[in-house]
């Protein structure tokens, strides 16, 4: 891999739906250590953004390279992009760890069988060496006693936490959150919020789709206003948050701004 | 003792030695039933009108008629031509001439249907989440089936398919009806030799009773076993 | 295919009629079947939810014993046992003569009756649970009599939660009416279909036809049930 590259590379990505476009050509690379954020108004298209980026959503044009690999497409005859080769696109997502809003851990699984699911039938390690980085994964986000039990036992707190290590299990080049922390309760935020800050501190390469805007300015080293569909303003937290260049935005932070005082 | 419960008693060494063949049935179907089943399922579900139409459309028809006239149906019709085809001349035929294999495929077949039915609306209910979250990790189609999708139907729909298993057991009593000498069919049998009309009915309903009660208390554990994720 | 044609001819010759005739005693067996086991299902749902522990315990066993045993075999038993016992009982109390016998046919129905209204309590007793309590407290508070309640707030919410067991049931009845021809003929169905493939020999052709009619019944229930659950949906979300 050269190592100039950018790890992830989203080249002028459009997504429609029916006839309402959500993405208008969205462009932004993710450097190696680089925590990206992406906030904006909700319908502004930011998770479906993510989303095209493992190709969970097609988007209708537009590139997802990963460490200078693109991911070959064609267009179907619905006019959007899917996969030439499939199994290209199984080894580019499993170096794309995504985390979830909703968490979507597998609920027939324990902790434990959560996590190595991956390194196991995926990267193909053997039960030992998966259980082994499982429990020092659990052990970071606080659970490490916790293997056995079904994700049915854990607080929504807890199974967001479990369903970091599961992504971390498949050692990620880049890990990509869609509003992790969005259908918490409030109090339970914060256990996750310190897994992610954590993460950063490592220089983990992460994008994250987020309403945090605390966490968003303190970890990020990039932040991206999507708005319409397309990137409003960008640039270094403390620039785009303290200096908002356009009504649009100090709209926006305004807005969010009154809430933070919760 | 009075001579009514005597008579029942009388009854039961037949009956009990009629119960295998009736066990027989219940699971040789039963586990035809639930592979064949979730074939239909998969084929109901895929999308593909080549394979959902006849999926959905056999599992109407057997789901839209009465078992004891598919039962009549595959016996004396598949018999009746059977018996004037190639099939006659085949090594095959004593088995095939048997009510029991006529019985053994209705009896399948109909719990194809049924079983299908049931895991069309296990899989579809599974959250689309889970799915991508296997998609995300960059597991194969087959992978997703196979770990996830196949696993949590099986679960969400456990209890359904314990109760259409004991359906099955109670719906065996109409392969009497074809000459298969099971629990009903050998209390039929006491009935005209003795020329007593209750006492081998009730006999009969007793050995049924325990033997689903029996059942029943066999599956409730492994359910709670297979679906302990379901509740903390 | 000329010679099944013929086979349908109506009259002497054919079948068509016996079929005809065959497919509305099979309507005819479901549907007083239906109406009997609706009784009883609502009275065991009620025994079942009341507070009297013998009626709870009798309607306990009634749904326990029906619903663990065979359709087949509790169809029998009530046709040969309890039919004979139900006439010498009425017998010896007077209220019927000393050569009163329920006609087969009767038997036959109510032996179906009686299977089905074991699961029918339980589809009533889940409807009636499902009933919300403030409105019928709302229903006590604007002075309505117990039966009023019942007739004007109870019944017309169970139905609507009991709709889709209620529906399925009837699906079942339909089909487990087959049974009854084992019993005797009644020229419903199946037996039509019995005599017509034993006259002639064609097997496959008859009971497929037989299979067909069936077939037909469910359909026509189920548009019949779409068309009555929009019905009774209307005014909900």
């Amino acid at each position: 891999m050269d190592t100039n590259q950018p790890a992830l590379s989203v080249r002028d990505i459009h997504k429609q739906f029916g006839n309402v476009e959500v993405l208008k050509g969205v462009s932004f690379d993710a450097c190696s250590g680089d925590v990206v954020s992406i906030i904006g108004s909700s319908g502004s298209g930011k998770s479906t953004l993510l989303r095209c980026i493992n190709f969970l959503e097609s988007p209708n044009a537009g590139d997802i390279v990963v460490g200078g690999e693109a991911i070959q497409t064609q267009k179907d005859k619905n006019g959007v992009l899917v996969p030439v080769d499939k199994g290209q696109l199984r080894r580019m997502r499993a170096r794309l760890g995504m985390v979830f809003q909703n968490f979507n851990l597998w609920d027939h699984r324990t902790v434990m069988e959560n996590i190595i699911e991956g390194p196991i039938h995926i990267l193909k390690q053997s039960r030992r060496e998966a259980t082994d980085q499982a429990r020092k994964l659990l052990d970071k986000v606080g659970l490490f006693n916790k293997e056995d039990q079904y994700p049915a036992q854990l607080s929504g707190g807890q199974q967001q936490r479990v369903a970091i290590a599961r992504a971390l299990a498949m050692n990620p080049t880049v890990m990509l959150f869609d509003e992790p922390t969005s259908a918490l309760d409030p109090e339970l935020v914060s256990e996750v919020v310190a897994v992610i800050r954590q993460l950063a501190k490592e220089h983990r390469t992460m994008v994250m789709v987020t309403h945090e805007m605390a966490l968003a300015r303190e970890i990020s080293s990039h932040l991206i206003f999507l708005d319409n569909g397309l990137i409003h303003t960008q640039g270094p937290p403390d620039q785009v948050m303290d200096n908002p260049q356009s009504e649009r935005l100090q709209q926006f932070l305004g807005l969010l701004g009154s809430n933070e005082e919760r | 003792m009075n001579e009514f419960a005597l008579n029942i008693i009388n009854c039961l060494p037949d009956l009990l030695a009629a119960t295998p063949l009736t066990l027989l049935l219940t699971l040789v179907a039963g586990v035809t039933g639930l592979v064949m089943g979730t074939f239909l399922a998969l084929a109901r579900l895929s999308g593909q009108p080549l394979l959902s139409w006849p999926a959905a459309a056999f599992m109407f028809v057997v789901r839209g008629t009465p078992l004891l006239v598919q039962l009549y149906l595959i016996y004396y019709g598949l018999g009746q031509y059977m018996g004037h085809s190639w099939v006659r001349h085949s090594f095959l035929w004593p088995y095939m001439r048997q009510g029991l294999t006529f019985a053994l495929f209705a009896y399948s077949m109909n719990q194809a249907a049924y079983n299908a039915e049931v895991l069309r609306g296990a899989i579809q209910s599974i959250s689309k989440g889970q799915i991508e979250a296997a998609e995300a990790i960059g597991m194969s189609g087959f992978q997703i089936l196979w770990r996830v999708r196949l696993p949590l139907a099986f679960g969400n729909c456990l209890p359904v398919l314990t109760s259409d298993l004991i359906i099955l057991l109670k719906s065996t009593a109409l392969a009497s009806t074809v000459t298969i000498l099971e629990l009903m069919g050998t209390a039929r049998v006491i009935q005209r030799q003795s020329l007593q009309v209750y006492e081998p009915l009730i006999a009969c309903g007793l050995v049924y009773f325990v033997v689903v009660v029996t059942l029943t208390s066999i599956m409730r554990p492994l359910e709670k076993r297979l679906t302990r994720f379901r509740k903390g | 295919m000329s010679e099944c044609l013929n086979y349908m001819a109506w009259g002497a010759k054919g079948w068509g009629d016996e079929f005809f005739f065959a497919f509305f005693m099979t309507l005819k067996i479901s549907f007083i079947a239906y109406v009997i086991s609706f009784g009883m299902g609502l009275v065991f749902a009620l025994f079942k939810l009341s507070n009297s522990r013998g009626l709870r315990g009798v309607a306990g066993c009634y749904t326990t014993v029906v619903r663990a045993l065979p359709e087949m075999l509790m169809i029998l038993i009530l046709y040969f046992a309890v039919a004979g016992m139900a006439e010498k009982a009425m017998v010896s109390m007077g209220l019927v003569g000393s050569d009163f016998q329920f006609s087969p046919f009767w038997t036959a129905v109510i032996a179906l009756a009686f299977v089905s209204g074991a699961f029918m309590t339980e589809v009533i007793r889940a409807g009636l649970l499902a009933v919300p309590r403030g409105g019928i407290e709302a229903a006590w508070a604007i002075g309505m009599s117990g039966p009023q309640v019942f007739t004007r707030v109870v019944m017309p919410q169970m139905m609507r939660h009991a709709l889709s067991g209620l529906g399925n049931l009837w699906l079942g009845i339909t089909k487990d009416s087959a049974i009854v021809s084992i019993l005797g003929a009644f020229g419903e169905l199946l037996q039509t279909g019995y005599r017509a493939a034993a006259a002639t020999k064609e097997y496959g052709f008859f009971y497929g036809l037989t299979a067909l009619f069936f077939l037909l019944i469910t359909i026509l229930s189920l548009v019949a049930l779409y068309w009555m659950e929009k019905r009774l949906n209307r005014g909900q979300a």
